[in-house]
């Protein structure tokens, strides 16, 4: 994702020469080509995110385009209120890029992982959040973001996820998209889960039930029109995130649907749960730990499915 | 070429020191009437603002928004009555606005909110956002070849906060020779001497060893502020920093150097004994 973000990047600093590039002291080298094409519009900020965030504030306020960029971890929980103030109570156009979310820096141990951040930064008022779901998402979140005159957060994974629409998808802020049709089980995917998701739809496949998977890549605003339609349509709506439970996709809609008459569907989220992760191992390994695998995506949902079967007949 | 305004052109100390007065005379009664703290860090930096507003700063009162404008930002939001007053009385709004400070509907809450009226750049309060805040200003300027200037006034206690010294790092980097902080510093913070809080001193050498261009005034000297803040950029092509000596409640006799007063405000007896003193009455 994150290459592909920086390829992004380059292209769309031609198109718009109020678009700057901050960076806090990471990307060696990913950056070299928009470095070359747009020289100084590459700002290194630094190991200093609260002074960048506020620094790009004051451009946004002056009618430039910054799109601030670290480690997700850090762009978030270490700066929240300079973007709580100057960023979201100014409603600056401000682009906050994340990369290592969830748990892709996994081995980098507790301090890198990033399972909260959904849920700091979706309390926020103005605050726009999407999370992509395969590198092509990426590229049309950032030109999404750019035509918002407003805060926007972006969560990237890190590097070689898989690329999932073979198809440019359309792409709308707060409108997910159906990536597999199916009748019995939605499975609402957020960010980096994606590829995670369709495999545990296969899985459901064995099974002879038909999942639907959606890209769910905006958790704010959400779309309520595609969840007015999964809920009143299918029996189990599984939300799964590389994020806690808490306040993340899962908590969102929990709370969307503490204000809506009685729907069809159950809610099961998947993410995170809520305690930090002290061993070592790689992303797969951690994945593992919390139980974000296909097997129990397919497993968790499969046994709502089916109970909710057995009360119907 | 920045486009001069009269205040530039012409400076008249005489009605900058009836400025200064009247300002602290509103502020005394903004507090009163209001019931709220900060007066004292208000009154320290009375005589920045108005040897900012009535003699350094292109502005224009009728076009707050002109796009080359220098941009003024009160990093010590809590002294917002100052701003207030002194943009009230620097034609940006009416007076009578300022009699609504803090009521309920009021535009003008204790710390300003983003565009509450014009000439307000930043919604401070929190501190140690508005060097960072300045410093992208400065630099969306250097982008957009305008040649409009950035000053930011911060108080002593505001350096406690680590982004200003984030901020304080950087900005020499980007050699942003149109930057100014003033640093209002008055020797107190909230409840105690700041050098006993925080080691701030020496406080010239630190902002020099940064990397600023880095200068002492005598706060309260509208003279030399006004010289200094209209050398700006001081051909060093570094940022500047100005450490201006103030005396925290200054102006009024017992209120100067009280640290009661970053929270009391002024009875019926005491605003009248306040505006004697500042001939206003």
């Amino acid at each position: 994702m994150r290459n592909v973000f920086a390829d992004e990047m380059t292209s769309l600093a031609a198109q718009d020469p109020r678009l700057l590039l901050l960076s806090g002291d990471i990307g060696n080298k990913l950056f070299d080509k928009f470095k070359a094409a747009h020289g100084q519009r590459f700002i290194n900020c630094g190991v200093a995110e609260a002074n960048m965030i506020t620094m790009a504030a004051g451009m946004a306020l002056s009618g430039m385009r910054p799109v601030a960029y670290t480690i997700n971890a850090f762009i978030t929980a270490r700066c929240l209120e300079q973007i709580r103030v100057d960023v979201c109570y100014h409603n600056s156009p401000v682009i906050i890029v994340g990369v290592g979310a969830g748990l892709s820096y996994a081995s980098l141990g507790g301090t890198h992982h990033s399972c909260e951040d959904i849920a700091m930064l979706r309390i926020l008022p103005k605050m726009t959040i999407i999370c992509p779901g395969d590198p092509v998402e990426v590229r049309l979140a950032l030109r999404a973001a750019l035509k918002l005159n407003g805060p926007v957060f972006i969560r990237l994974g890190k590097k070689g996820e898989p690329i999932v629409h073979k198809q440019i998808p359309q792409f709308s802020i707060g409108k997910a998209i159906i990536v597999r049709p199916g009748n019995d089980i939605c499975l609402l995917s957020t960010g980096t889960m994606l590829p995670v998701v369709i495999q545990a739809a296969e899985e459901l496949d064995k099974k002879g039930v038909r999942a639907q998977v959606v890209s769910f890549h905006t958790v704010k605003p959400l779309d309520e029109e595609l969840l007015q339609s999964v809920f009143s349509h299918f029996s189990v709506v599984t939300t799964i995130e590389e994020h806690t439970i808490l306040g993340g996709l899962g908590g969102s809609i929990a709370e969307w649907l503490a204000d809506q008459s009685a729907q069809k569907a159950r809610l099961l989220r998947i993410g995170t749960s809520d305690h930090f992760f002290h061993e070592t191992g790689d992303q797969d390994y951690a994945r593992r730990h919390f139980g974000l695998t296909p097997e129990n995506i397919a497993h968790k949902s499969f046994d709502i499915f089916r109970n909710t079967l057995s009360y119907s007949r | 070429m920045k486009t001069s305004v009269s205040a530039q052109d012409k400076i008249n100390f005489s009605e900058m020191e009836t400025m200064a007065r009247r300002v602290r005379g509103k502020l005394i009664e903004m507090s009163h009437k209001a019931g709220t703290p900060h007066l004292g860090s208000s009154l320290s930096c009375v005589d920045i603002l108005v040897a900012a507003y009535w003699g350094a700063l292109s502005i224009d009162p009728k076009n707050a928004k002109a796009e080359n404008r220098d941009r003024f930002i009160l990093s010590k939001g809590h002294a917002a009555p100052a701003l207030y007053a002194t943009l009230a009385l620097r034609g940006f709004f009416s007076e009578k606005i300022l009699e609504t400070f803090t009521e309920e509907g009021s535009l003008l809450a204790e710390q300003p909110a983003p565009n509450c009226v014009p000439g307000i750049e930043l919604a401070t309060g929190s501190l140690g956002h508005g060097l960072s805040a300045g410093i992208g200003m400065a630099i969306a300027g250097n982008f957009q070849k305008k040649d409009y200037r950035v000053f930011v006034v911060m108080s002593d206690g505001e350096c406690n906060e680590g982004s200003v010294w984030e901020a304080a790092l950087i900005a020499p980097v980007h050699k942003l020779e149109r930057l100014v902080t003033i640093i209002d510093y008055n020797k107190w913070q909230a409840t105690g001497r700041s050098n006993e809080v925080m080691s701030l001193d020496p406080f010239k050498e630190k902002w020099e060893s940064f990397g600023w261009s880095s200068h002492e005034v005598n706060g309260h000297d509208l003279k030399a502020l006004t010289k200094l803040l209209r050398n700006v950029p001081d051909g060093s092509g570094k940022p500047i920093a100005v450490i201006a000596h103030t005396i925290k409640g200054k102006g009024i006799s017992f209120m100067e150097d009280d640290n009661n007063w970053h929270y009391r405000s002024p009875n019926a007896d005491e605003v009248i004994k306040a505006k004697k003193e500042l001939g206003l009455v």
